[in-house]
């Protein structure tokens, strides 16, 4: 079967293509329906990669957040219809100790090997989860985004000293808005802060304890704990204000992706003893965490829909194009496509 | 009931004629062929899947779709007729013998030399005929149609923004389609070599599709070589 592949060319330029699908007895094919786009899809589409990257990479097609709709199982795990999350990360060899998504050999897709702008997705069973019935698509479409926040949780739970009244979430965008809120419901007893730039954007922030300007946090604040959720250019400057304010043997999780080397202030890392983890998108055992999550405090749904952004209606490369230059523009919240049937 | 109907050739001009069919050409290391019917066969929406095969390549089409598709009894094929409009007519007479032949009753026509087809427009002939009540995919045309009634000079060059190519699916409900068909006379079926046209000769309404640039008809070597260069590498599962 060809399958029709949306593909990034060069920036700015998708195009189509055809791969060829060959059905078997242990791949389901999924629709995929409705699909977030990310920044580090714009980072391709705007060219902001470095050269020699985009150069390996592309022609790819992007999107690593996705839903979609089972249309064919020969494997009968799934009924014909079933809604599903598709899980990005590709293992190709199984380990104990190290996670599907730091494993070398793993591939991602939208990273590497084509992403969800397809026509069809080819997969195992493996890599979908049943999304709960009457869930709002538009919120679903970026559960990727979120599980990689649960994921970041995780392993901060696991790795984090035992004093946890206090958290710091740096970031006041999607990324910080996700945190924190799965924050507030996975560990309830603590208090989380975020700080952020944009006072606007802050005030979205409804279900956190208290929200700072980085520019005007009072002096005698205690953080026990941080999340740095911004990334890009800035995040030595986040990193350094984060290590200036944390408690001594603190954690500080680390998810923003920057394209150039951070100078960070190790002096003060080694002096107060500080632990930093780093975090990079998320495996099944995120996905099925988070569903459960979602099962036990609907009103994480609730919340999410307020960062829903536009939604576009795609049919071709040119609302793809739209969607994408649309996304650029906005001020907070994840744009959606949805694949008109 | 929705049943998908691949048209792969009738057996009237074909006689005789010991070259392979063009459906059975090589594309990605498949018969072209299979990429058209495993579309069908992925969508849930058809009970069956018809192909309509000149009498002689009925053997060599069930050897390959059993080669090739894992689900295939899902896959019905027998002959075709003389014409087009008389091989949609065997479909039919087929699914009026095996199953039931209702108002209900859709069938979505598409050529078998068309792999290119997609989701959506396969969806959207679905949609738009339980809506409508009969639909053809089309593209707008880009070249300017020149018309000869007599192959030597112009007649007519008509207005390019009305003119569409069309493409398949063309998709209706069984039954209208058969009455319209069997109301016609015999000279009337001759000269029709379009399914939509059954309709639009006695007034019903066929409404448009849109079709895709990349929806070719693979009919010349040169179609194959342009299916060819669409084609990427395969990807990771």
């Amino acid at each position: 079967m060809l399958n029709t592949v949306f593909q990034l060319r060069k920036p700015r330029q998708f195009e189509v293509s055809f791969k060829d699908i060959t059905l078997d007895s242990e791949h389901i094919i999924v629709r995929p329906t409705y699909l977030s786009i990310c920044n580090a899809d714009q980072r391709y589409y705007q060219g902001k990669r470095a050269e020699s990257v985009l150069k390996k990479k592309l022609p790819m097609a992007l999107i690593h957040e996705g839903i979609g709709k089972v249309i064919y199982d020969p494997t009968g795990t799934f009924n014909i219809g079933d809604e599903v999350v598709m899980i990005p990360n590709l293992p190709i060899e199984k380990d104990d100790i190290i996670g599907e998504n730091y494993l070398r050999t793993s591939k991602f897709r939208g990273s590497g090997t084509d992403g969800f702008l397809q026509e069809y997705i080819q997969t195992v069973p493996d890599r979908l989860v049943k999304l709960p019935d009457n869930i709002n698509r538009s919120v679903a479409a970026f559960t990727e985004i979120v599980s990689v926040c649960y994921h970041a949780i995780s392993r901060f739970i696991k790795t984090s000293n035992a004093r946890k009244d206090i958290i710091g979430v740096w970031g006041d965008g999607n990324m910080g808005f996700l945190t924190s809120l799965l924050l507030k419901k996975m560990l309830p007893k603590s208090k989380i802060i975020v700080f952020g730039v944009n006072e606007a954007k802050l005030n979205d922030f409804t279900f956190v304890d208290q929200t700072y300007l980085v520019n005007a946090i009072p002096d005698n604040i205690r953080i026990n704990h941080a999340f740095e959720c911004v990334g890009g250019n800035v995040a030595p400057q986040v990193i350094n204000q984060i290590i200036d304010y944390i408690d001594p043997e603190a954690t500080i999780a680390i998810l923003g992706v920057t394209e150039d080397l951070a100078p960070i202030n190790t002096r003060m890392i080694l002096e107060k003893g500080l632990r930093i983890i780093g975090s990079s998108r998320s495996g099944r055992e995120d996905f099925e965490g988070l569903m459960d999550l979602y099962a036990k405090y609907p009103d994480i749904i609730q919340y999410m829909e307020n960062i829903v952004g536009t939604q576009v209606h795609i049919r071709d490369v040119k609302d793809i194009v739209n969607a994408f230059e649309l996304d650029i523009n906005k001020m907070l919240g994840k744009t959606v496509m949805i694949w008109d049937e | 009931m929705i049943f998908g109907l691949i048209l792969a050739g009738g057996k009237g001009t074909r006689m005789g004629n010991v070259e392979k069919p063009k459906q059975f050409m090589d594309l990605c290391g498949k018969p072209i062929i299979v990429h058209t019917i495993e579309k069908f066969v992925i969508n849930s929406s058809f009970e069956k899947i018809i192909v309509l095969s000149p009498k002689q390549w009925i053997k060599h089409t069930q050897d390959i779709v059993k080669k090739y598709l894992p689900n295939a009894d899902k896959v019905i094929i027998i002959e075709g007729g003389s014409t087009r409009n008389e091989t949609i007519m065997n479909g039919i007479k087929y699914i009026e013998e095996n199953y039931i032949l209702d108002d209900e009753t859709i069938i979505v026509t598409h050529d078998s030399v068309r792999p290119f087809v997609t989701h959506r427009i396969i969806e959207e002939n679905i949609n738009y005929t339980q809506k409508y009540g009969a639909c053809d995919t089309v593209i707008p045309a880009t070249d300017t149609i020149v018309e000869s009634c007599n192959n030597e000079y112009i007649t007519d060059i008509p207005d390019r923004s009305k003119m569409y190519q069309g493409q398949t699916p063309q998709t209706f409900y069984a039954k209208r389609l058969k009455e319209l068909y069997m109301s016609l006379t015999e000279e009337e079926k001759e000269v029709l070599t379009d399914a939509s046209k059954i309709l639009t000769l006695k007034g019903d309404k066929v409404y448009l599709v849109d079709g895709e640039v990349y929806n070719i008809k693979i009919t010349y070597p040169y179609d194959l070589r342009v299916a060819q260069a669409l084609l990427g590498s395969s990807d990771i599962k």
